[in-house]
């Protein structure tokens, strides 16, 4: 069905779906002197991957994901960096050109369904809009494939409830009518912002289940921000940690949970609690997160890490691999993580 | 009230006691009731119906239950902002009543969920604590100043944070504030509305020691409403689940996460994201969701969720009954419910050698690690 519109695509890209690199987001100041709040982030994301990007508030997940869906507030911008999709550059391209793609291509999910949906126009037509325009089919197809998607998400009664408007539907399913909007055109990419963090345990389970299963069967890939580890765990193949603008720590969801090499991520894993281990003392990590305007100069995690040295304080910790796909942006992360083999 | 009366001996252990509360919204706006159509017929939103619960000395009940299931409005009648519409709340053993006078209102304090909209911006964090010392009379006028530093140092901030505004602080300092104002006049109960659910992870752990530690030291008594259950597995004695306006499930901590006597608590468990490594919950998903309070289903009010409904279900709505020792729950199938296990599948375990905090902590340490990197799920790595 697809074609790829990227012939030229370079072998080195031709794995990844997405491929940001050395992304820099901020707001641009006449002066010169730029306010960045997200530097230096590179990931990749293969066709039909699933990945998750975990930070705290203010760590830059949020407004990684949307300068990849063109989405950042008013006045931030991609200060500098490429944002790869399918071999086509995003950052630079024109805005009608990337509006194309945004819904048969890439499609985005919200953590609030309540204010991402449009109040005054019934769900099912929202959900149809996309189709209709990016496939241009006609309103009826469009209509009758907007409930086999609300079906596909686990909506009961779909016919009926795609006349509703988005204020009488509960919480959960208000974000399946978002999943079935965003997949509604197949896209190859899902980014999913927070898409659980307001639902309830069990609806949020019955959630996650519905977009994994989606995403098996269309071959979407995902890219999955949230701040709960056991969310990421769930739910992705692979996941990066950022902290204060930068990626802390990336690799295989399993290589990075049970075997962090970062002593941020040792430190999120350790201050959870963890269902499966109730007797485990929780270790919170002192201080808070720095200001985006009162970031220390070296390691942004220095002033809140056990281990930090003169070095730490001075010059940012380039990213390394410690094993194939696996990095962290540590000094001390041999020292740290001593005897544990790589 | 009578049932209060009948257990005068237990009332030296409660020391807050809710009996058959109820409270019920009536609503008289045509907007709203056109907006819920047939589920508001007669016009009531029955938040609580029937709770029955007690808080006992020094301990931290969590409570616990989905959007919708009362337990933030337990929480404020509790405190006194809300009155019940039928029932009772005993505090050591004396009816509260449903205005209280200052004293009374003084020793059931709350701590909110959002520390941002819970501070006012406008008072300095010493003359928020000045205001409460003196209208409570806590300490004589010369000694407010020593008692907020005390106040402050008790919950892990400095003296030089009497002169700041609430802006000045990050989320879980005020969060600290909000905590330092509620124990500044001294109360025996801590009602805690979802206190670090709006923290960030890495400080969430810090305020729940907090609240351990003053559990610990001071003696207080915490009811601790939550929705994260692996928090309140960490933190709480003991553990009362709500449904719909009503508890179904309380027991003590470990007991109720091991043994749960109620389809619901099961589903709750079932429906924790896991943490460790290849413990993946996904055989379990609750079909449906909470039915709305407008219109509680007759006879048990889980049944058209529960796998486990029959037809006596249907038509009975069972009451909380004790079902082992200090475990209780409105299940008419509580003793027939086949054993319960909440550890991750063990199909996946034997795959992943089941890792445990020891595994973590010697993967860290020393040498063993976890060997093949391949599940069932197909975690791949990034290309």
């Amino acid at each position: 069905m697809r074609t790829s519109s990227a012939a030229g695509t370079a072998a080195s890209t031709a794995l990844s779906l997405l491929r940001v690199t050395d992304l820099r987001i901020g707001i641009r100041r006449r002066r010169g002197d730029d306010t960045v709040i997200v530097d230096d982030v590179s990931f990749d994301i293969a066709a039909g991957q699933r990945f998750g990007v975990v930070g705290e508030s203010g760590s830059g997940k949020s407004l990684t994901l949307r300068a990849v869906a063109d989405l950042l507030p008013k006045g931030v911008e991609v200060l500098s960096g490429s944002i790869l999709y399918d071999g086509r550059e995003l950052v630079g391209m024109p805005g009608a050109e990337r509006r194309r793609l945004m819904g048969p291509e890439i499609a985005m999910i919200f953590q609030e369904p309540m204010t991402a949906l449009n109040p005054v126009v019934r769900v099912g037509d929202q959900i149809a809009e996309g189709p209709r325009r990016h496939l241009g089919l006609s309103k009826r197809t469009a209509h009758s494939l907007a409930v086999e998607m609300m079906a596909k998400t686990g909506i009961p009664d779909p016919e009926r409830r795609s006349r509703a408007y988005a204020h009488e539907l509960s919480g959960g399913l208000r974000q399946r009518i978002m999943i079935a909007m965003a997949v509604s055109c197949s896209p190859r990419l899902l980014l999913c912002d927070e898409p659980t963090t307001a639902l309830d345990v069990t609806v949020q389970h019955q959630v996650l289940r519905v977009l994994e299963d989606l995403c098996a069967d269309t071959g979407t890939a995902l890219a999955f921000v949230t701040h709960d580890l056991a969310v990421v765990n769930q739910t992705c193949t692979s996941m990066a940690v950022m902290y204060s603008g930068r990626i802390a720590e990336s690799g295989s969801v399993v290589e990075v949970l049970s075997n962090p090499r970062h002593p941020y991520t040792r430190g999120l894993l350790d201050s959870a609690p963890d269902f499966d281990q109730p007797e485990r003392q929780l270790i919170p990590i002192a201080g808070f997160p720095p200001s985006v305007t009162g970031r220390p100069v070296g390691c942004a995690f220095a002033p809140r890490c056990p281990f930090a040295v003169e070095r730490c304080r001075t010059a940012v910790p380039p990213r390394e691999e410690i094993t194939p796909g696996h990095d962290t942006a540590c000094f001390e992360s041999e020292r740290i993580f001593a005897g544990v083999p790589a | 009230m009578t049932a209060a009366r009948q257990d005068a001996t237990q009332d030296s252990t409660d020391v807050l006691r809710v009996a058959d509360l109820t409270k019920v919204y009536a609503l008289h706006s045509p907007v709203i009731s056109r907006l819920t159509r047939g589920g508001a017929r007669d016009g009531q939103l029955r938040a609580l119906d029937g709770v029955d619960l007690e808080l006992r000395r020094g301990e931290i009940l969590a409570l616990v239950g989905e959007s919708g299931s009362g337990k933030s409005t337990l929480a404020k009648i509790l405190v006194g902002g809300q009155t019940a519409t039928s029932g009772s709340v005993h505090h050591d053993g004396h009816p509260m009543p449903a205005h209280r006078d200052r004293d009374q209102r003084r020793r059931i304090q709350m701590v909110f969920q959002d520390p941002y909209s819970s501070l006012n911006p406008r008072i300095s964090v010493g003359s928020m604590l000045r205001e409460l010392l003196l209208l409570h009379r806590v300490v004589p006028r010369r000694d407010v100043r020593a008692e907020s530093v005390r106040l402050l140092n008790l919950v892990g901030l400095e003296e030089d944070a009497l002169e700041a505004y609430p802006s000045q602080f990050s989320g879980g300092q005020r969060q600290r504030l909000a905590i330092a104002r509620a124990l500044a006049v001294r109360p025996d109960v801590l009602i805690a509305d979802e206190p670090v659910s709006a923290l960030d992870v890495s400080v969430q752990a810090t305020i729940l020691e907090l609240f351990a530690s003053l559990q610990r030291e001071l003696g207080l008594s915490i009811l601790f409403v939550a929705h994260n259950l692996a928090v309140v597995q960490h933190l709480s004695h003991r553990v009362a689940v709500m449904y719909l306006g009503r508890i179904v499930e309380v027991a003590e901590t470990a007991e109720l996460f091991a043994n749960p006597r109620h389809p619901y608590t099961r589903a709750l468990i079932d429906s924790i994201p896991r943490m460790s490594v290849g413990s993946i919950n996904e055989e379990f998903v609750l079909e449906g969701e909470p039915p709305s309070p407008f219109d509680v289903p007759a006879g048990c009010r889980f049944h058209p969720r529960c796998p486990y409904a029959t037809d006596a279900c249907r038509t009975t709505d069972p009451a909380l009954a004790d079902v082992a020792r200090e475990h209780r729950s409105a299940c008419l199938h509580a003793s027939d419910l086949d054993a319960f296990d909440a550890a991750p599948d063990p199909r996946r375990s034997l795959e992943f050698g089941s890792p445990t905090t020891a595994d973590l902590e010697r993967v860290a340490t020393t040498t063993t690690v976890t060997t093949t990197v391949t599940t069932t799920k197909d975690r791949s790595t990034s290309a």
